[in-house]
C-alpha cells in the first residue's frame, strides 16, 4: 500500500485511537477496535477507503456488525448486518433498510502505516481515506 | 380556511411524540411547493423517539425518530395555552400564531387516586426520563410492585426484573391484559411469566401505599400486605386534553378532543391526532389509528379529502420474551382454540356464525400465523382454522392467494394486498422498495414475511437476477463460473455483473467457487465472500458468540471422545445441547475461544461438523442390524460412510440425510433431502424429504439398490442439485420446480437422459478425494488463526458486551430472550 490520501472531516478535539496497520485489514472485510471502551467497525472497502461506524447491531444489539459482509447497493458502499443482514451504508451510519435508524459514524486517518479512529468527541463525521489499496 | 394562497401557512403542531412526528414527516414528504411551513411545540427535552420500542431504552438503543429537515422544533417548550379566536398558542418562551393548529399531545399516565402515590419511589411508565428516574432508583432494591398488568405494565415489570428487582405484577382486573386477550390468553401468558420468577396477582387493587418518605409497603384491598421497596404506576393512559379543554375545544363524554372523521375538532383551524383524540366515540392508545389519523390532516392540509378509515387495534408484540398477539375481536359466534400445556401455547379464532368469516383472534406463546390471519380479518380463512393455529401450520407461507385485495397486509400503515401489489407492477422489486413505496412493513415488521410472498408470487417482481449486482441467477452463474474457469468474485463481477456484490451474491458465488475449484474456503478474496458463519467456521448466535458442533459421523461416538467434548464444554464454560441431527452443539464461544477449542478437538480426532455451512451436515441413523432385533441392513455402517464421502461438500442449502436398518425407519429417513431405508434385498432410495419450516416428506426414487448403485445415485443427485439449484432452494423445492419433476431427475440420474452422468461422477469423485478438514487446515497455519480476535487494537480483550447467567445449570446469554419488543403503543 502507498501514498494513501487523507481526507479529514473537520472535527473537535478528536482523540485518534491506533487501530491497526492499514496492510492488515482485508479489503471487503471488518476489524473491531476499540475506541476509549466502545466497539467500533472498521472495514477496508474495494477502492482501499477505509470507514469506521459502530460496532453494535442496533437491531439486535449484539457488538456483530464488523463480521458482516462487504458489498455496495447502488453507489453506496455497505456492510449487512450478520444477524439480521440490515444493510447499513458505510459512509453515513444509515440503515438503506430502514432509514429511521443511523448508527454513529467516525473519523479514519493513516499515520504512519497505521489507521487511526476519532474518538467519540466529534460525532457524525464522515470518514474517509482515499488510496492505493 | 384558503389553503392555496401564496404566502406559506403557519402550521403549528403541539407534541413531538411519534405521531406528530410522523404528521410533520408525511407534510413535508408531500407539500413539494413548500406551501407550510412548520412548528412543533415539545415538552420533553429529547428530540422525538420511538415510543413503543421505549422499553429498548435499558439496552442502550437509539430510539431517535428521523430528524426532519426545515422543521422548526422547539424542544423543553410546552403548550400553554390557546387563543382559538386570536389564533395563537403561547408557551412560557412565546407566542405562536397559527393557521392551522394540530393537536398531538398524546397521554399521560394514569395513576389510580390511591393514598401514599406521592412517596419516593413511586413512578410512572411513559418517557425515557421516567425510565431513566426508574433505574436510577430501582437499581440493587430488593422488591418492586407494578400496577397494572395490561401491555405497559408487562413491559414496567420486565425492566424492575432485569434491573434485578424481586417483581410483583398487579391487575385489578382477573387476567393479565385484559383489554388484548381472553382468560384463558392470560392464565398461558401467566404461566410464562411465572415461569420467569414473576409473581402474578389478579383481581387485586392496592388501596394504599405506606412508608415514611419513601415506600416501604402496598396494602391491597382485600387486607394483605406486600413489601416494596418501589412502585411503578402503569395502569393505563388517558388523553391530554387539558390545553384543549382550557380553550374551549369540544371534548369526548370520557375524555379526549372531540374530532370528526377528517379528524377537524369543534374549531376549523385545530385538528386532534394521535391519543389525544376522540374519534368515532373511541381514544386509541395504539400508534398504528394515530398514524392513521396524522396521514388524514396531512392529505386535508394539501387539499385533500382523506377521511380516518376506522382504527386497526391489532397488536403483536413480545412480552418478557413471550409472543403475545391480538386482533379483531377476541370474543364472537364461534371460537376455534388451541391449547399446548407442554410449549405453552395458546391461539384462538373468532369466526363468523357459519364459520366462513375470521372476525378476530388471540395468540399467545406463538404468534407467527399473526401476519397472515390478521390479513385475513374480516375476510375468509385461507385453510381450515386448525392447521392455521397449529405451531407447525402457523407459518406456512401457502396464504396470500387466499387473500382479497382490500386484505390489510400492513396494519400499522394500513397498506392493502392491493396497494402492495400494484406497487410490484409499478417496478418495486424488493421488500427496500415495496417498504420505501408503501410505508408497508416499516413499522413493526410483523408483516414483512407476506411482503416476500406477494413479491414471489407476482412473476414480474420476481425476476431469475440473483441480486442487483448479477442479472444472472445462480444455476446460469454456476455455468459462467464452471464454463469460463472463473476463479474469484472480482473477474466474476468485472465481466458479469456491476458494483461490488451484497451478502446475497457473495456467499453464493463462494459457493460455487467451492463446488468448482476446491481448496480453502477463506484463502485470497474468498474469504472477503463468506457469511460470518463459514468465515469464522462456527455458527454465529444471538448475543454475538458462536457455536461449535464437531462431526460426529453417523451419530456414532466413543466414551472417549464424549470425555473430550464434555470436558472442553467445562473448560470454556459453553452450553451444551445435543442436536436433532445426533451430534453435540457447544454454545457460548468467543471468537478468540474458536481456535483453543479446536485445537484440543482437532487432537482428539475431531473434524469440522460443517453446521455453519450450506453443505451436507450429517447423515443421521438408528442402530441397524449391529444390535437391533428388527434390522436387516448395517444402516450404521452405511450412514457413516455416505457422511464420510460427503462431508464438506458445499451446496445451495443445507443438506441432510439419513439412513434406517429397517422399515420401521427410526432414523427419520423420509424426512431428508436424501433418505436411505433398508430392505431385505438392498436399500431404497427417497429424495427431496425435509423438516423445517414447511415439513416435506421424500419421494421413493429407487428400491433394492446395491450399495453401488445407491452411491452412484446419491452422487449424482447431489452434484446435479448443487450445479443447478436456485439459491437457498432445498431439494424438495428444487424437484418441484424442475419440468418433469422427480420423473426427470430419475431420468437424468439413472438412464443419462442428458449425457451428464459421467461429468456428476468426475465432480463427486473430485470432491472426495481433494477433502481436507477446514480446521485443521485452519489451526495449521498462523495466517490463518489473525481473524479470530474481539478487537484488532486489544487482542487479549474478551468482549465485554457477551454476558452469561446460568440457567438449569449452564449458561445462557444473560437476558436471552427477554428483550421486549414492543409493538403497539402502551396504553
Amino acid at each position: 500500500m502507498t501514498a494513501a490520501v487523507v481526507r479529514e472531516t473537520p472535527a473537535v478535539a478528536v482523540e485518534w485511537t491506533a487501530a491497526c496497520p492499514y496492510r492488515c485489514l482485508e479489503p471487503e472485510r471488518g476489524v473491531v477496535a476499540l475506541v476509549g471502551g466502545v466497539p467500533v467497525a472498521v472495514f477496508r472497502v474495494h477502492d482501499g477507503r477505509v470507514y469506521a461506524l459502530d460496532n453494535i447491531d442496533p437491531f439486535c444489539g449484539a457488538s456483530v456488525l464488523a463480521r458482516g459482509i462487504v458489498g455496495t447497493r447502488g453507489d453506496a458502499p455497505t456492510v449487512a448486518s450478520p444477524m439480521h443482514k440490515h444493510v447499513f451504508d458505510l459512509r453515513t451510519g444509515r440503515c438503506l433498510d430502514d432509514p429511521e435508524v443511523v448508527l454513529r459514524t467516525y473519523p479514519v486517518r493513516l499515520r504512519d502505516g497505521l489507521v487511526e479512529v476519532g474518538g467519540l468527541l466529534q460525532v457524525g463525521g464522515l470518514v474517509e481515506v482515499s488510496g492505493q489499496g | 380556511m384558503s389553503i392555496d394562497s401564496s404566502p406559506p401557512t403557519r402550521v403549528v403542531v403541539v407534541g413531538n411524540g411519534m405521531v406528530g412526528h410522523r404528521f410533520v414527516e408525511s407534510l413535508r414528504a408531500r407539500d413539494e411547493d413548500g406551501r407550510h411551513e412548520v412548528v412543533v411545540l415539545a415538552e420533553e427535552r429529547r428530540p422525538a423517539y420511538d415510543r413503543v420500542r421505549l422499553s429498548e431504552w435499558f439496552d442502550g438503543t437509539d430510539l431517535s425518530l428521523a430528524d426532519l429537515p426545515g422543521v422548526e422544533v422547539r424542544l423543553g417548550e410546552p403548550a400553554r395555552a390557546l387563543d382559538l379566536a386570536a389564533r395563537v398558542v403561547s408557551t412560557s418562551d412565546g407566542e405562536y400564531r397559527y393557521d392551522t393548529l394540530v393537536l398531538a399531545t398524546g397521554s399521560y399516565p394514569f395513576v389510580p387516586p390511591v393514598p401514599g402515590r406521592d412517596l419516593a419511589g413511586c413512578f410512572t411508565y411513559r418517557t425515557v426520563d421516567d425510565l431513566a428516574a426508574l433505574a436510577g432508583y430501582a437499581a440493587g432494591r430488593g422488591t418492586g410492585i407494578v400496577v397494572g398488568g395490561g401491555l405497559l405494565g408487562l413491559e414496567a415489570a420486565n425492566a424492575l426484573h432485569r434491573l434485578g428487582v424481586a417483581t410483583h405484577v398487579v391487575e385489578f382486573a382477573p387476567r393479565l391484559m385484559p383489554a388484548q386477550v381472553d382468560d384463558a390468553g392470560g392464565a398461558m401468558l401467566r404461566r410464562h411469566i411465572e415461569d420467569l420468577g414473576l409473581t402474578v396477582h389478579t383481581g387485586r387493587t392496592a388501596s394504599r401505599i405506606t412508608g415514611t418518605g419513601e415506600v416501604s409497603q402496598v396494602v391491597f384491598e382485600d387486607g394483605g400486605v406486600l413489601h416494596a421497596d418501589v412502585v411503578v404506576f402503569a395502569a393505563g393512559v388517558r388523553p391530554r386534553d387539558d390545553l384543549a379543554r382550557a380553550a374551549g375545544l369540544t371534548l369526548g363524554a370520557r375524555g379526549g378532543v372531540r374530532v370528526d372523521e377528517a379528524c377537524r375538532t369543534s374549531d376549523p383551524h385545530v385538528y386532534a391526532i394521535g391519543e389525544c383524540a376522540e374519534i368515532g366515540g373511541r381514544v386509541y392508545g395504539l400508534v398504528a389509528p394515530g398514524y392513521a389519523m396524522a396521514e388524514v390532516v396531512a392529505d386535508r392540509l394539501l387539499g385533500g379529502t382523506a377521511t380516518f378509515p376506522g382504527g386497526d387495534t391489532s397488536t403483536k408484540l413480545k412480552l418478557l420474551g413471550v409472543d403475545v398477539a391480538s386482533f379483531g375481536e377476541t370474543a364472537g359466534p364461534l371460537d376455534v382454540t388451541f391449547t399446548d400445556p407442554a410449549t405453552r401455547v395458546y391461539a384462538k379464532l373468532v369466526l363468523s356464525d357459519d364459520a366462513r368469516t375470521l372476525l378476530g383472534g388471540v395468540l399467545v406463546g406463538d404468534a407467527s400465523a399473526y401476519p397472515t390471519l390478521r390479513a385475513c380479518l374480516g375476510g375468509p380463512l385461507p385453510g381450515p382454522p386448525l392447521s392455521l393455529l397449529a405451531p407447525a401450520g402457523a407459518g406456512d407461507p401457502s396464504g396470500t392467494g387466499g387473500l382479497s385485495g382490500t386484505a390489510q397486509i400492513c396494519s400499522c400503515n394500513a397498506v392493502t394486498k392491493d396497494t402492495i401489489v400494484a406497487a410490484i407492477h409499478d417496478g418495486c422489486a424488493d421488500v427496500a422498495a415495496v417498504k420505501a413505496c408503501t410505508r408497508a412493513g416499516t413499522t413493526c415488521g410483523s408483516c414483512v414475511p407476506l411482503v416476500k410472498q406477494l413479491l414471489a408470487e407476482s412473476g414480474v417482481a420476481m425476476p431469475k437476477a440473483l441480486c442487483e449486482h448479477f442479472d444472472a441467477s445462480r444455476r446460469e452463474l454456476f455455468d459462467i463460473i464452471r464454463v469460463r474457469g472463473i476463479r474469484t468474485f472480482s473477474e466474476l463481477v468485472a465481466a458479469h455483473g456491476q458494483g461490488r456484490g451484497c451478502d446475497i451474491c457473495k456467499p453464493v458465488v463462494a459457493s460455487i467457487l467451492a463446488s468448482t475449484g476446491g481448496g480453502y474456503i477463506l484463502d485470497g478474496e474468498q474469504g472477503a465472500l463468506q457469511d460470518t458463519n463459514d468465515h469464522l467456521l462456527a455458527n454465529i448466535q444471538r448475543n454475538g458468540t458462536y457455536s461449535v458442533v464437531p462431526r460426529i459421523p453417523g451419530g456414532e461416538i466413543t466414551p472417549e471422545k464424549l470425555i473430550t467434548i464434555g470436558e472442553v464444554a467445562r473448560d470454556f464454560r459453553l452450553y451444551t445441547k445435543i442436536t436433532g441431527a445426533q451430534r453435540i452443539d457447544l454454545l457460548g464461544a468467543r471468537v478468540e475461544q474458536l481456535p483453543q477449542i479446536w485445537r484440543r478437538l482437532v487432537d482428539a480426532g475431531f473434524e469440522s461438523g460443517h453446521a455453519y455451512g450450506k453443505a451436507v451436515r450429517t447423515v443421521k441413523s438408528c442402530v441397524g442390524t449391529t444390535w437391533c432385533r428388527y434390522g436387516v441392513q448395517d444402516s450404521v455402517g452405511l450412514a457413516i460412510a455416505l457422511e464420510l464421502r460427503y462431508r464438506g461438500l458445499r451446496s445451495p442449502h443445507k443438506i441432510k440425510a439419513a439412513v434406517s436398518g429397517c422399515a420401521r425407519e427410526c432414523a427419520e429417513a423420509r424426512s431428508k433431502d436424501f433418505g436411505i431405508i433398508a430392505t431385505d434385498a438392498g436399500w431404497n432410495l427417497y429424495l427431496g424429504g425435509n423438516g423445517g419450516f414447511r415439513p416435506r416428506h421424500a419421494e421413493l426414487f429407487a428400491s433394492d439398490l446395491d450399495t453401488e448403485s445407491l452411491v452412484r445415485y446419491v452422487d449424482r443427485f447431489l452434484m446435479y442439485y448443487i450445479r443447478t439449484a436456485d439459491r437457498l432452494q432445498r431439494t424438495a423445492g428444487w424437484i418441484e420446480a424442475m419440468d418433469g419433476g422427480l420423473e426427470h431427475v430419475r431420468a437424468v440420474i439413472v438412464d443419462d437422459a442428458l449425457g451428464l452422468a459421467g461429468e456428476l461422477d468426475a465432480a463427486m469423485a473430485e470432491h472426495v478425494g481433494s477433502y481436507v478438514d477446514e480446521w485443521r487446515s485452519t489451526l495449521d497455519d498462523p495466517d490463518r488463526l489473525g481473524r479470530f480476535v474481539s478487537f484488532v487494537n486489544a487482542p487479549d480483550v474478551p468482549d465485554p458486551s457477551i454476558a452469561f447467567e446460568v440457567e438449569r445449570g449452564q449458561p445462557v446469554p444473560a437476558g436471552a430472550g427477554r428483550q421486549p419488543v414492543m409493538l403497539g403503543v402502551p396504553r
